[in-house]
This record gives C-alpha cells, sequence and structure tokens, in this order.
C-alpha cells in the first residue's frame, strides 16, 4: 500500500508540474493579455497542486527526499505524468483544448479524491477543486468560443483534436498503482465522455471515435518531448546542484 | 469557527501571540493583517516553543512561504525565540473567513471585497456576472474583464458608471 500511495502521489505531482510547465510557456505569449493572466494563473495553481503532492510524497518517502529533489533530479522515466501533459503547447487552440480535456478529468478525480480513505489525499483534492472549477468553467468556455466561432478558430480546433484526443484514453487506463489505490478511473470515464460531449456539441465540434490511443507515461515510457521540458526545468540545479534563492 | 471566537477561547499567553500575529499582513495585500484574512487556525505554546497554524489561500499561492517568515519575524522581535508555522490544508480556507473589518478595508485600499461564497461559486458555462460593487463609486453597474487578476485570488472588473476598472477579491 505505502509503495503504490507513493508512486501515485508522485504521479499527481509529475502530471500538475509537466502542465504547469507547458502553460508557463505562455506567460508573454497570450493572444491578449487577459487570457496570457489567466493561464499563467492556472499555471501557479498547477504549481501549487504539484507542491503539496512533492511534500506529501517527501514526508512518505522519509529517505531525505524533498519537493525539490523530488521535481529537479529525477530522471525522465521516473516521471510517472499523463503523456498529454507533456506534448507541445501548440497554438491557442491546441492549449485550451488540453487544459479542457485535462480539467475536466482533474475536476471528476478530485471529486473521487475528495471522498479518499487517504487524509492527505483528500485534503489536498478538497484545497484544490475550488482552482479547478476554475480552470475547467475558463476553458470550456474557450473550447465552445473557438470551436463555434469563425472559420479558421473552428478549423484550428479540429486539428488540436486531431493531435490531442489520441491521448485521452490513458486518464483512464489504470496503472497498478492506481488499481491498488482503488481509483475507479471507470465511473470517470463516463461521466467525463458525457461531459466533454456536451461542450463539444455546444462548440459544434465532433468527438472522435474509434482512435487509437496512446499510453505509457503514467509507467515512466514518455514521448520524446518530457526530455525537452526536464533539461529546461532541471537545468539550474543539475548545473549548480543545491543552488538557493 | 472565525476568528473573534478563536480569539476568545485562548489563554491569555496565547493571546500575546494573537495580538502580535494582528500585526502580521498580507505582502500581496498589505491592509489585510493574516487575521483579517482568516488564514491563522490556532496558536499553541508548548513550553517555550510557539507554533503557529497557518492555511494557505490558493494553493499556489506564492505568498505564503513569506507569511510565515513574516510571522516568524513578528514573534521573533517580541522575543519568541522557538516557533513553528505548521501549514494545514484542511479544512480549506474560504473566502467566507475573512472578518466584516477586513472587508472593509479591502474596499477602502481599493479592492472590492468577495461577495458571500453561497450566492456565486458555480461551475455553470457563461454564468451571469456577479453583481460585484464598485469600491469607488460604490455603483453595481459593473462588468468583469477577466476571471483571473494579477494575484490567484482576484479577478478583474470594470465599473460601467464611473469607468474605472478594479481588482475584486473572488470567492474562494
Amino acid at each position: 500500500m505505502s509503495a503504490s500511495l507513493i508512486d501515485y502521489t508522485l504521479h499527481l505531482a509529475d502530471t500538475t508540474l509537466i502542465l504547469s510547465q507547458r502553460n508557463s510557456e505562455w506567460c508573454g505569449h497570450g493572444p491578449i493579455l487577459e487570457q496570457d493572466i489567466a493561464i499563467t494563473n492556472i499555471s501557479l495553481d498547477l504549481l501549487g497542486q504539484a507542491r503539496n503532492f512533492y511534500q506529501y510524497a517527501a514526508a512518505l518517502k522519509n529517505d531525505g527526499s524533498t519537493e525539490d529533489s523530488l521535481a529537479y533530479l529525477r530522471t525522465e522515466r521516473e516521471f510517472k505524468n499523463v503523456l498529454l501533459v507533456e506534448l507541445e503547447s501548440g497554438d491557442w487552440g491546441q492549449s485550451i483544448l488540453r487544459q479542457f480535456l485535462f480539467s475536466q478529468f482533474q475536476h471528476l478525480l478530485f471529486q473521487q479524491l475528495q471522498q479518499s480513505n487517504d487524509a492527505q489525499l483528500a485534503a489536498i483534492a478538497t484545497k484544490a477543486i475550488k482552482e479547478t472549477t476554475y480552470h475547467l468553467r475558463w476553458s470550456s468556455e474557450w473550447v465552445i468560443r473557438l470551436g463555434d466561432g469563425t472559420e479558421e478558430s473552428h478549423k484550428r480546433m479540429l486539428h488540436a483534436i486531431d493531435e490531442l484526443w489520441r491521448y485521452t484514453g490513458e486518464l483512464f487506463e489504470a496503472a497498478d498503482y492506481e488499481t491498488a489505490m482503488g481509483i475507479d478511473l471507470a465511473s470517470i470515464k463516463q461521466t467525463w465522455t458525457e461531459k466533454v460531449t456536451a461542450v463539444f456539441d455546444e462548440a459544434k465540434l465532433p468527438v472522435p471515435e474509434n482512435v487509437f490511443m496512446q499510453s505509457g507515461g503514467k509507467k515512466g515510457v514518455h514521448t520524446e518531448q518530457l526530455g525537452y521540458i526536464l533539461t529546461e526545468l532541471q537545468y539550474l540545479q543539475r548545473t549548480y546542484p543545491g543552488a538557493k534563492w | 469557527m472565525n476568528n473573534e471566537q478563536l480569539h476568545i477561547n485562548a489563554s491569555t499567553a496565547e493571546q500575546k501571540i494573537w495580538s502580535i500575529l494582528s500585526t502580521v499582513v498580507d505582502p500581496e495585500v498589505p491592509v489585510l493583517t493574516v487575521l483579517d484574512l482568516g488564514i491563522v487556525r490556532e496558536v499553541q505554546i508548548n513550553g517555550s516553543e510557539v507554533e503557529v497554524i497557518i492555511t494557505p489561500t490558493y494553493t499556489g499561492c506564492p505568498a505564503m512561504d513569506m507569511i510565515a517568515m513574516n510571522i516568524r519575524l513578528a514573534l521573533a522581535e517580541q522575543g519568541y525565540k522557538q516557533v513553528k508555522v505548521t501549514s494545514i490544508l484542511s479544512p480549506a480556507w474560504t473566502t467566507d473567513w475573512m472578518t466584516e473589518a477586513g472587508k472593509e478595508k479591502l474596499k477602502q485600499y481599493g479592492i472590492a471585497p468577495p461577495n458571500p461564497k453561497q450566492q456565486v461559486c458555480n461551475d455553470q458555462l457563461f454564468a451571469a456576472n456577479e453583481a460585484v460593487q464598485c469600491p469607488n463609486c460604490n455603483s453595481h453597474h459593473t462588468h468583469r474583464i477577466s476571471e483571473f487578476g494579477s494575484t490567484a485570488c482576484k479577478a478583474l472588473y470594470q465599473c460601467d458608471e464611473c469607468k474605472e476598472p478594479f481588482d475584486y477579491f473572488k470567492c474562494h
């Protein structure tokens, strides 16, 4: 149980850290100032979640690990984030769509984790779901705005679906540590599909069917993208070990 | 339990700590003390050690580390050598814990204070903007510019009467 709890907590930490890192690329590059601020705010919320999960994982490991050593000194194959969050951000539509697909999942997952027997995971989820509600509402509205917007924005959303949909299956493919933790991904998948379909319908976007799904991230098998992200994210601590503010 | 109740139940020694804490302000919104915000949950004295238990406003609030440091400094200045600041997540902070005095100070500072939570926190898409009162001219004719503002806890609004843009401390 304890090993599964550590792995699961690291999976949650890595997923939120990497999406935070990806979204932060928009800082100073958003299409308009208010939305630049919005996506970087979301980035900050995700980083806060990642810190809570890493701190908890470090305490569980109880081997001298810290939130920093777990984020900055683990290698690519040790990261357990889902592939969806490490993919290139693409254009604004693609970044929005990824945030929506992820936030819808995270919102349902945190609802479930609020009831977890593990008090700390329940506390983190209860705290974070308030922010996730904002992320979900914001990204849903943007998917609808862009999908049912101009010819160009609609075309770009179709492209974003092509790029991202094949990475959504992994969200619901239970890793050993999720099974051990009793996470019910099947019920989340059902509700997720209903909710995503409702937003896509309103956005006049098609829900793809029978798509081959990529997976591996939860087990540490990643796309080439993760290496580039970690190179940048871990550079300082790798080059100047122990550097502090 | 709100702050007033937390205070009343405290012993004299603890009261002293609470009064020192009432001088520690939020670095991002310097008119609010940590007590106005409602983030100090408990004060414990164990022999010579003082433990202050705080809870973050937002998960990613970068001010929390600084607030913890400022609490330690304020207590050290008053001669408390052994101070531990512990952060807990549960129960989760809500804007309903902000004191009425704190809300009034926010408004004077030019930030619209949070509306009561039960009225406005929901996940409806394209929901009507909540009626937020302009802190400058008190008009309710305002509109939201962005749900996300200069810090995690704020949204951007503009007044339709006096045209002044302002921050709104959003419900949480």
